[in-house]
């Protein structure tokens, strides 16, 4: 290897330096020519995907388009819906709370939420579903009134909780366990100054939570939060088991009598699908407005206006 | 009044094994500006905490505007206060930190009604009046919407300081609150400060600033190893310090 010598690279930079462009310093980004061959190889696949689907005779998209809106489906649509927000809104309000009681640190309170995350994420959903459910078969009755004292209210446990309830109780509850640790990390995430400052101008701890500590969390937890929604839209299926058909178990119900299974199984997927874009569309928008305070444009310097309020 | 407004009797504080404040007394008038200096360690900020409460003391007591802080004496017994309480006495003292610690979710505007409207259940209105005031007096009044990721270090500063002037504070507490600022934003927090200590506010302030302390304070307070080694006049302190131990502090610093 031949290396030039040092006055004749110190020549060479600075002639490279004193260069005038020729094009008045327009800059030339970077090419990428590898994602233009990506972008080919992906229109490739659609194409062939997409004549697939057309010319294939076995698919039955006539059958597809007209189940889509078949009455069973949508029953099983609505109720994968509020299976979902219920068990969902329930996970997160008991997971919030799960969460601040293992923070707390009080010990009981503590000790109370670390053994129900370890109960709920322990034992499979499928128990707790059925548990709910037969619960009327070890438990007849509930009563209302002061322990080992007298009794005011007494109702029978199969009233009580209904498929729907004993659905929602072992959606949610179980719910409750995973959000209980995603959203401690949340918190933990939180700047340790924050609660200080709080307690500094008087707040106190429930206070600084929610006005303080939540908010800046949810950030950090919306992503989380989002996909174990989209999660809970699928793992709602399982409760066939209590006797409630939703989404998946109305189009399962349905091949069983027609034997169309890829049709019913598209037109199943094409509402997941559905359902999950809505989600994200809502998780994008939320997401926005979260990151408001970080990423957004600076609002305009208010000179003009302050002169013209009263004070 | 001719009772002094804080009262620190032998204020003991250890974490863990370690004693980081080992009996510290100190008296501060009403209106009285202090300046703590003192070597990395030495428990200023500790001390401070303590005043609100924010550490909780071991042994001695904290007077603040005739309340014994964190605590209630009841026929010859202590109590701890319930968080409530606790929270109650913080509102009669303002907190400024090294790092600011603004609410990042919340305007300059919104944090300084923060606690007016959620913990002093104040109208909006007049709280966020308020506000505007206090934006004004620390020279902001035109940044109300900004968020803080959208200030710079002195301005987020100075909203600091006007969300803890926003409970009408009797004391104010300052950590080093120029530190963590670059050097041509410092004076601009300092201003501020001068201003209050000028409007007659009882101020507290731990710094490295020796030109702040010999202009403004009314005293300066020496601390090293968790007591008060020495104080007296910034003059006095600062240009004729009796301690070794004040001497070799001063020496490095200036
Ligand atoms: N929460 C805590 N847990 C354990 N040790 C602590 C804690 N806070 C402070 N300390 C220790 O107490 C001592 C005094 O700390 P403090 O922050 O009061 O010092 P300081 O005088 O403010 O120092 P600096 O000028 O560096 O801010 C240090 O040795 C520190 O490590
Ligand atoms: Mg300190």
């Amino acid at each position: 290897m031949t290396v030039p010598p040092a006055s004749t690279r110190a020549t060479s930079t600075q002639a490279t330096a004193n260069e005038q462009p020729v094009d008045g310093g327009r800059i030339i980004p970077v090419r990428h020519p590898g994602q233009w061959i990506g972008v080919a190889a992906i229109l490739v696949a659609a194409a062939l995907f997409v004549q697939f689907l057309v010319t294939n005779e076995k698919l039955r998209l006539d059958l597809v388009a007209g189940y889509l809106f078949e009455r069973s489906v949508m029953r099983g649509l609505l109720l994968t819906l509020e299976l979902t927000v219920v068990a969902m809104v329930l996970g997160i309000v008991l997971g919030t709370l799960l969460a601040i009681m293992r923070l707390s640190g009080n010990r009981v309170l503590s000790f109370v939420a670390s053994g129900y995350i370890w109960f709920f994420r322990g034992t499979p959903i499928l128990v707790q579903l059925l548990f709910w459910f037969f619960l009327g078969s070890i438990l007849p009755m509930i009563n209302l009134g002061i322990p080992f004292g007298p009794t005011f209210v007494e109702i029978p446990t199969n009233v009580l909780i209904s498929q729907f309830t004993a659905a929602i109780l072992g959606l949610g509850l179980n719910e409750a366990a995973y959000m209980a640790e995603i959203i401690r990390a949340g918190i933990k995430s939180v700047d340790p100054g924050q609660s200080e400052a709080a307690e500094a101008v008087g707040m106190g701890r429930m206070l600084a939570y929610r006005r303080i500590i939540l908010p800046q969390a949810s950030r950090v937890v919306l992503p989380p939060i989002a996909n174990n929604t989209i999660s809970m839209l699928k793992l709602s299926s399982l409760v066939i088991v209590v006797g409630l058909p939703e989404l998946l178990t109305a189009v399962q119900l349905i091949y069983s009598r027609n034997f169309q299974q890829i049709p019913l199984l598209i037109v199943a997927s094409i509402w997941y699908l559905l359902l999950t874009t809505i989600l994200t569309i809502i998780q994008v928008r939320i997401e926005r407005r979260l990151d408001r305070s970080v990423t957004g444009p600076r609002p305009a310097i208010r000179v003009a206006e302050r002169q013209g309020t009263p004070s | 009044m001719t009772d002094p407004l804080v009262r620190a009797v032998n204020v003991r504080k250890s974490f863990g094994d370690l004693e980081v404040l080992r009996g510290i007394n100190l008296e501060i008038d009403r209106g009285e500006v202090v300046c703590v200096l003192g070597p990395s360690g030495s428990g200023k900020s500790t001390f401070l905490r303590c005043i609100n409460h924010l550490d909780r003391i071991d042994s001695g007591e904290i007077w603040v505007d005739g309340h014994l802080i964190g605590y209630r004496r009841a026929h010859g017994k202590t109590y701890e206060l319930r968080p409530h309480e606790i929270a109650a006495q913080r509102r009669g003292i303002g907190m400024v930190f090294q790092k600011f610690n603004l609410f990042p979710h919340r305007t300059a505007l919104e944090n300084i009604t923060e606690a007016p409207i959620f913990v002093k259940r104040q109208g909006k209105a007049r709280a966020e009046a308020r506000a505007h005031e206090l934006l004004e007096r620390v020279n902001l009044g035109d940044r109300a919407d900004f968020y803080p990721a959208q200030l710079s270090g002195g301005q987020q500063q100075r909203v600091a300081i006007a969300r803890a002037l926003a409970l009408d504070p009797t004391l104010m507490l300052f950590d080093e609150p120029t530190s963590a600022l670059d050097p041509e934003l410092v004076g601009e927090v300092l201003d501020t400060m001068k201003d209050l200590a000028r409007d007659g506010m009882t101020m507290i302030v731990v710094t490295h600033e020796i030109g702040f302390a010999r202009e403004v304070a009314d005293r300066v307070v020496f601390m090293d190893g968790g007591v008060v080694v020495e104080q007296g006049p910034p003059r006095q302190v600062l240009d004729d310090p009796q301690h070794p131990r004040t001497r070799g502090f001063l020496a490095k610093v200036i």
